[in-house]
């Protein structure tokens, strides 16, 4: 077994009995990324020297007794939607190339207060719009289950190294299943945690009031550990919640029996890949024998997700991107002879067609005349939305669905065609635009061995719970412990 | 609901951005089959209804009106295109 094949708790027992150092572990990714990432293209850019540096000031804590916390020395990586300072961030686009912050996210921020080395920038949908990595300039990711398909998106590169063990977490973003959808697709878990719970301080926005920042590892438990640095109240970001952080590792082994887990019927759709579904039954039927009861309920609504989604996350993102004007950074055109010109010849040369088109949509449903009829109607329609799973929790402690409703597919398969790409989130954005927590995690393979995720959905801020529910089927399964064959 | 070239370009105009007339033509076709999709809304009575914003929020969103520090002018300037002194640098406006 290769050091990189650990698991990210496992990586931190070894640290702390000092059978391994963080120099050891972070030398060991970046051979792993020299060798693997040629094919995979996770990673837009490396911090082999920050990294390194890191990792050194990690061993020495160790060395003097004063660790700065259990994960401190392990590698992590992060989507290029995170600002570091003075580690260029692009979002994934040519708009934002150069740009060098000078600041970090919080999230980042919190990460190096553990102590945490940070080996580089990882791929992602050009300002997180996409379902397969493919909207990013710099050219998309792969899975490395399989090359030739897409690792999901838009955090498909926080997801691919996970999977191709060039690191031991990462950092996403979920703005419709921007986490989970990759996670399903790589074998690996991905959580998006209630919003509010982990700030958006320094994580370039996308539609704000449905971003997510979280994490992503190759177990429950990995996933409990980074949330546990990354969750508290930020008062930089005014959303951030200032609710109790519970200790996610403490409950986490406690079982499901004798919760009742639901079953919404409506999240079992028309044209879902039926090994996806029988994967996904086959799970409930565990929790069953694992002492969970099961329930059957209704979010009847859900049909309406997908297009309140894609009225309200474009209507954000045109706001939000219109800072993008070649005036403070970023690029900026040659060719304008003036300030109007410039604006519109900086953004038509630096976004790409998902991104503009999201603008386009966006714009259209603000604009007068149809405010009302689609960006109104749509938060009216989200408010039902948020009604159905407020009825449901006051039945069930969780509730269990595919994270998608297809295996990964061929790159290239859906590029040009934009309706079928949003599909690809049917199962994940109601969760978005209810606020609530959503954990994805493996559930088996097909028979052509691709990865199949199970997502858990849970009341506001009760993540602990998702996490327990999730390690019950874990514990069971060899699923968190099959490699990528890469 | 069918979106004419003329009304892609009314939206560019407005979400600045210069698109090319292939842009267009393909924004027209690609927009109009979306917004075909995200018409199922219309068939939702939310009269009654208050709309959300927010999913999770209680509280105002504003917070305390107190100085506090910024970044430094050369921070703040250094991923600038172009700047002049510690001002951004933008092409004139009037001739």
């Amino acid at each position: 077994m290769q050091l990189t094949d650990l698991t990210l708790l496992e990586l931190a027992a070894k640290l702390a009995s000092g059978e391994v150092t963080s120099v050891e572990a972070t030398q060991a990714c970046l051979a792993r990324i020299s060798q693997v990432d040629g094919k995979v293209k996770a990673f837009l850019r490396l911090d082999e020297h920050g990294a390194l540096a890191a990792a050194e000031a990690s061993d020495a804590r160790r060395k003097s007794g004063n660790p700065h916390g259990p994960l401190d020395g392990v590698p992590v990586a992060v989507k290029d939607i995170f600002l570091t300072e003075g580690v260029e961030t692009t979002c994934a686009s040519h708009i934002l190339k150069g740009f060098v912050p000078p600041y970090d996210a919080t999230t980042v921020r919190l990460l190096k207060e553990a102590g945490m080395p940070i080996l580089g920038k990882l791929n992602q949908d050009e300002f997180a719009m996409g379902s397969s990595n493919e909207s990013s300039a710099y050219g998309p990711c792969h899975n490395p289950w399989d090359v030739t398909r897409t690792p999901g998106g838009s955090s498909g590169g926080s997801a691919a190294a996970l999977a191709a063990r060039e690191v031991f977490g990462t950092l996403g973003t979920d703005t419709g299943g921007s986490i989970r959808q990759p996670a399903a697709l790589t074998n690996t878990v991905g959580l998006k945690p209630t919003y509010g719970r982990v700030s958006r301080y320094g994580v370039i926005s996308y539609a704000s009031s449905l971003d997510a920042p979280g994490p992503m590892a190759r177990t429950v438990g990995d996933v409990a550990a980074l949330l546990k640095v990354l969750a508290r109240h930020d008062p930089l970001d005014s959303t951030s919640a200032p609710a109790d952080v519970p200790d996610y590792l403490a409950d986490l082994e406690q079982g499901v029996a004798g919760l009742k887990l639901g079953v919404p019927r409506e999240y079992f759709v028309e044209g879902m890949d039926p090994e996806v579904e029988a994967a996904v039954r086959s799970a409930l039927k565990e929790y069953e024998r694992l002492g969970a009861t099961l329930v059957d309920v209704s979010l009847p609504h859900t049909k309406y997700a997908l297009a309140t989604y894609y009225l309200l996350a474009p209507a954000e993102a045109s706001s939000n991107l219109a800072r993008y004007d070649g005036v403070r950074y970023g690029h900026r055109t040659r060719e304008a002879k003036g300030l109007k010109d410039m604006y519109g010849m900086t953004r038509d040369e630096g976004f790409g067609p998902e991104v503009k088109r999201r603008i386009m949509l966006g714009t259209y449903a603000l604009s007068a005349g149809y405010y009302d009829a689609y960006y109104l109607k749509a938060q009216k329609v989200r408010t039902l939305i948020r009604e159905d799973f407020t009825k449901a929790f006051t039945q069930v402690d969780a509730l269990v669905t595919p994270t998608s409703p297809v295996p990964a597919f061929k790159l290239g398969e859906k590029v040009n065609d934009p309706l079928s790409m949003y599909l690809m989130d049917v199962c994940t954005l109601p969760c978005n635009l209810a606020g609530l927590p959503g954990l994805s995690l493996p559930c088996g393979f097909t028979k052509a061995g691709l990865p199949i995720g199970l997502q858990l959905m849970g009341r506001p801020f009760d993540e602990a719970k998702l996490l327990r529910i999730g390690r019950a089927f874990e514990r069971e399964h060899e699923f968190t412990r099959r490699l990528a064959p890469i | 609901m069918k979106l004419t070239v003329e009304q892609v370009r009314h939206v560019a105009t407005l979400a600045r951005l210069s698109l090319t007339s292939e842009e267009e033509e393909r924004y027209a076709t690609q927009l109009s089959a979306i917004l075909d999709a995200v018409a199922q809304l219309q068939e939702l009575d939310v009269s009654g209804v208050e709309p959300t914003s927010h999913a999770t929020l209680a509280s105002s969103l504003l917070r305390e009106d107190v100085t506090r520090p910024s970044l430094p002018p050369e921070k703040s300037l250094a991923n600038a295109p172009a700047k002049v002194g510690t001002s951004f640098s933008v092409p004139k406006i009037l001739e």
